[in-house]
């Protein structure tokens, strides 16, 4: 609850409107007490007098009443009609939504037909049959309001009140004998109400509104007592020659109502836990840059080079090291792997290249990236965009979630293709049809108009690779494409992107978790881990005679075919949170070759030939080679 | 397609009926005798027995409402007491009116806020974003009579660019121009709170389809950022903003009430609250019966788009 008001009061707008709206309710309150004129007392000598006179500070209105009295009586009598109609809306709704949530089955069904009954009836409309039923007047108008909005609540407690029905602590209660009385009283209820609460703070507002529009058409309370709508209501006729009693009760309203709005957005932004999170920032279209040394030159040779790379993701007042300082380089024609667990900042050493890690929280904040001898780390956007598909394409994993769920996928297609050059619309069918049989889709011609919902997975893995083919790239980044998929769909996807890197000499970057993946495609592998590349080499080598412990310990996880007697060694422990690496190697806590040496200081990526590796103490050559 | 259209409008046969139950069981609350209500308290006994024998409200409740509905089915809601004529026939009459004013306010705040909130999103924490964010919060805080009212001090009464009210004006010709002028104000102080509504929603609902993966794909094709916010994420956003156009829709409607009484538009929102405070039990009971029926009606159309939107519906 601290923690709640804290974070309430740490919205300023929130906090104004909490701040206007306890003064309202105070002068509210206070009224009776306060030495006012009779807000009823008619003067009609003394009509219309303008604000700021002398004994009237707002004016009088068109039968001489102390216009400053009836706004502060009727502001009273506003705030306690809506509450009450809110308080009452809100009991009726929760007992029903509670009921209808508790017992379910034919009980719930038959009230929460009559409750979407209600709620097929444009509101207001349900308030003017039930007041035309009922007679003006300002009790009628409050249970009007009350009752349409009683569907409101009872559909939103019902939904609360199923997920709390079927908790162990329900059941517990349900089996130690307890009545269903008992039950909704003790165990249901104390947990529906903040959700009464906030819903009721947030439609509070619209009550006094609905209250207040009420006694404006005439309907709500009746002379000579007055609320803000009816006072509102009865200066209309003077509106053009005495705006002023017009706009002293309109803006009470608006500044009520404004003020609650403003709280109750704090209050559900303040519960919602996404928002916190940042988890509803909008990327932006490239990913943020700050690097505050000066950009370093290419340490590889090839296509892509990757140099002193890093990444980070900045939470509050936290920093995670996703990529702490990689360098990589792929030739045309090869194909690079890098592999390493959930987390090891592959995925995002991959999504920097073209500025696609999500930012906000994303930065990169230092190194450099070249492609064909320019950096694109500090590119502009609109440089990054010309080259993003056209020379360097990404092929993701999951492709239900990453093609678009709503557009066909010769759509999809074609806009690859336009997106970098003007094309007619049968040129792109055309193409768009050529580059789904290159990937062996069976039946192009009627595939390209289905959506992808409509295809096999993998069937969409091969649309994600015709569209990184679209524009013929020189790199294809490939972040764990055949993950997703079934292993015999999985043999065909990686063969297909063999006989591509051959066929058109390509350069990949394939991204997996799985050393047999990277056996069957990649021609050298960089192992990562917490962030940091800790050894690299020619796939072969490393398969034969993997020397860092991490990289040993991961190819033991991976099971062989065939090689039924081998013991499947899961590495025991997680990574290190990479928001708090320990000094010298990450991996000295999982590791069974630790030595004191290695917690000390910074372990250099030592190369040796065609290989490198980060470890003070290797795993000797005859042992790995085991 | 053709057989979920049909599929929804006869899903919407029983809610029709719970209407009707509903707006019956309202009207069967009426305190004391129906026909002392209708005829005020004035009325000799021998009429107030002639009308509760005409209305057939001598009959079980029962047996009323199904009187009362077999005369809708047939398009008899009776007659209006006050206007002396059959009360659809003046039913009709304003709801043209009313559909006017509230079709104009709901194809605004519809364009208006999805935009509003597109721009929000795609600026977010921006200039344009905390600008588009003060005005939503003005625009759903203020009441919509209030709005009105100082529409008509500022733009009929001091610049006298538009006429203060009505629907068309007293003389001259009754054109698409002169209706245009009169319904600028009205249509647009209608619209507020629901452009606010319809801008909030959109705003949120792009922020988030726009962490999805299926935008990283299109950023990562090299697809402009135009196309990514208006093509990519705003499409996928509409699914979540179309249901919300459908209930904004209901708001707008039922809305209207106010505008219409604020500026003497002819609909029929007036109609019912003038006929609440003559009492008119009749026109009150069928003009509600005929908007609500058409507001379901609307919500089919709104099911139908979302389908038509949505491939993977199944239809």
């Amino acid at each position: 609850m601290r923690a709640f008001l804290g974070l309430l009061a740490r919205n300023r707008l929130a906090l104004a409107g909490l701040i206007v709206m306890a003064l309202v309710v105070f002068f509210a309150l206070i009224t009776p007490l306060l030495p006012l004129p009779d807000p009823d007392v008619t003067n009609t000598s003394n009509r219309f007098v303008p604000p700021f006179s002398e004994g009237a500070l707002l004016g009088t209105d068109h039968l001489g009443r102390d216009l400053l009295s009836r706004l502060m009586w009727g502001t009273r009598l506003s705030l306690a009609v809506g509450f009450a109609a809110a308080l009452i809306a809100a009991t009726i709704g929760a007992a029903i939504g509670i009921i209808a949530g508790y017992y379910g089955g034919r009980t719930d069904n038959i009230i929460m037909r009559g409750v979407d009954m209600l709620m097929a009836f444009p509101y207001i409309l349900l308030a003017l049959a039930i007041v035309a039923a009922l007679g003006p007047g300002l009790l009628n108008a409050l249970i009007a309001v009350a009752a349409v909005n009683i569907p409101f609540f009872a559909r939103n407690i019902r939904g609360i009140t199923v997920g709390i029905a079927n908790k162990e602590f329900v059941d517990a209660a349900r089996l130690s004998g307890m009545s269903d009385a008992r039950i909704i009283l003790t165990e249901i209820l104390p947990n529906v109400i903040p959700v009464i609460v906030i819903a009721m703070s947030t439609t509070v507002g619209w009550m006094i509104l609905e209250t207040a529009g009420l006694s404006f058409l005439g309907l709500g309370s009746q002379p000579p007592q007055a609320d803000l709508g009816s006072m509102l209501g009865e200066a209309r006729s003077a509106l053009i020659t005495n705006p002023h009693t017009s706009i002293v009760p309109g803006m009470m309203i608006l500044v009520i109502v404004m003020a609650i709005n403003l709280l109750g957005d704090g209050v559900r932004d303040a519960l919602d836990p996404r928002l916190k999170s940042g988890a509803l920032n909008r990327p932006l279209p490239a990913t943020l840059v700050a690097r505050d040394r000066k950009p370093v030159e290419p340490k590889r040779e090839g296509i892509l080079t990757l140099t002193d790379l890093e990444t980070q993701f900045r939470v509050k007042d936290r920093v995670y090291r996703a990529v702490g300082g990689v360098t990589l380089g792929v030739r045309p024609g090869e194909c690079l792997g890098i592999i390493g667990e959930s987390g090891s900042g592959k995925s995002v050493t991959a999504l920097s290249v073209m500025g696609l890690v999500a930012s906000p929280p994303g930065i990169v904040t230092g190194g450099s990236v070249h492609l064909e001898g320019e950096d694109l780390i500090g590119a502009p956007y609109r440089r990054l965009r010309t080259l993003r598909g056209r020379k360097v394409a990404y092929i993701f994993q999951d492709p239900l979630a990453t093609l678009h769920p709503l557009y066909r996928i010769g759509d999809q297609l074609i806009e690859a293709i336009s997106a970098h050059r003007a094309i007619s619309g049968a040129e792109g069918r055309a193409k768009a049809i050529e580059l789904l049989e290159a990937v062996r889709i069976p039946n192009a011609a009627s595939r390209i108009d289905n959506y992808p919902h409509e295809l096999s997975g993998g069937m969409r893995q091969r649309v994600g690779i015709a569209m990184a083919l679209a524009n013929d790239p020189e790199v294809i980044i490939a972040d764990e494409p055949t993950t997703a998929l079934d292993v015999t769909v999985q043999a065909q996807i990686l063969s297909l992107l063999d006989d591509l890197r051959r066929e058109r000499g390509l350069a990949i970057v394939f991204i997996t978790h799985d050393f047999g993946v990277v056996g069957q495609l990649c021609d050298r592998v960089a192992v990562m881990y917490a962030g940091r590349i800790v050894e690299e080499g020619p796939t072969r080598d490393i398969l034969d005679t993997p020397r860092h412990p991490y990289t040993a310990r991961l190819m033991a996880c991976v099971p062989e075919l065939g090689g039924g007697r081998r013991r499947l060694e899961a590495i025991p422990g997680l990574p290190p949170a990479v928001n708090d690496l320990p000094p010298g190697c990450a991996f000295a806590e999982r590791c069974t070759r630790v030595q004191p040496d290695c917690r000390k200081g910074d372990i250099a990526l030592e190369p040796s030939g065609a290989r490198a590796v980060r470890c003070l103490h290797p795993v000797p050559e005859q042992e790995a080679a085991e | 397609m053709t057989r979920y259209i049909l599929r929804r409008l006869l899903s919407a046969i029983p809610v029709l009926l719970g209407i009707s139950v509903i707006v019956f069981a309202i009207m069967a609350m009426i305190p004391g005798d129906p026909a002392t209500a209708i005829l005020g308290s004035y009325a000799t006994p021998e009429n107030v027995a002639a009308l509760n024998e005409d209305l057939g409200l001598d009959k079980p409740l029962v047996q009323q409402y199904f009187i009362w509905l077999g005369n809708m089915l047939q398009g008899d809601f009776g007659r209006s007491f006050a206007l002396n004529r059959p009360v659809l026939d003046e039913v009709l009459e304003r709801f043209n009116a009313t559909l006017v004013l509230a079709g104009t306010s709901f194809v605004f705040c519809s364009v208006l806020g999805i935009m509003a909130g597109v721009v929000s999103a795609a600026n977010q924490y921006g200039a344009a974003d905390k600008a588009i964010t003060f005005v939503v919060l003005l625009g759903i805080s203020i009441p919509s009579f209030f709005l009105g009212m100082m529409m008509i001090l500022t733009f009929a009464v001091n610049l006298r660019w538009f006429p203060a009210s009505g629907m068309w004006p007293i003389y001259g010709d009754r054109d698409i121009w002169a209706l245009l002028d009169h319904l600028v104000m009205p249509a647009f102080a209608l619209s507020v709170v629901a452009t606010g509504v319809i801008a909030r929603l959109s705003r949120s609902a792009m922020l988030e389809v726009l962490r999805q993966d299926f935008i990283r794909t299109a950023r990562a094709k090299g697809v402009p950022e135009r196309g990514v916010i208006w093509r990519h994420a705003l499409r996928a956003a509409m699914v979540s903003i179309i249901p919300v156009l459908g209930i904004q829709a209901g708001f707008v409607l039922s809305g209207a009430v106010y505008i219409e009484v604020v500026f003497q538009w002819p609909g029929i929102g007036r109609m019912l609250v003038d006929a609440i405070l003559r009492r008119d039990i009749l026109l009150v009971q069928g003009g509600v019966v005929i908007v609500a029926a058409c507001y379901v009606f609307f919500n089919i159309v709104v099911d139908v788009a979302q389908s038509l939107l949505d491939p993977r519906i199944k239809t």
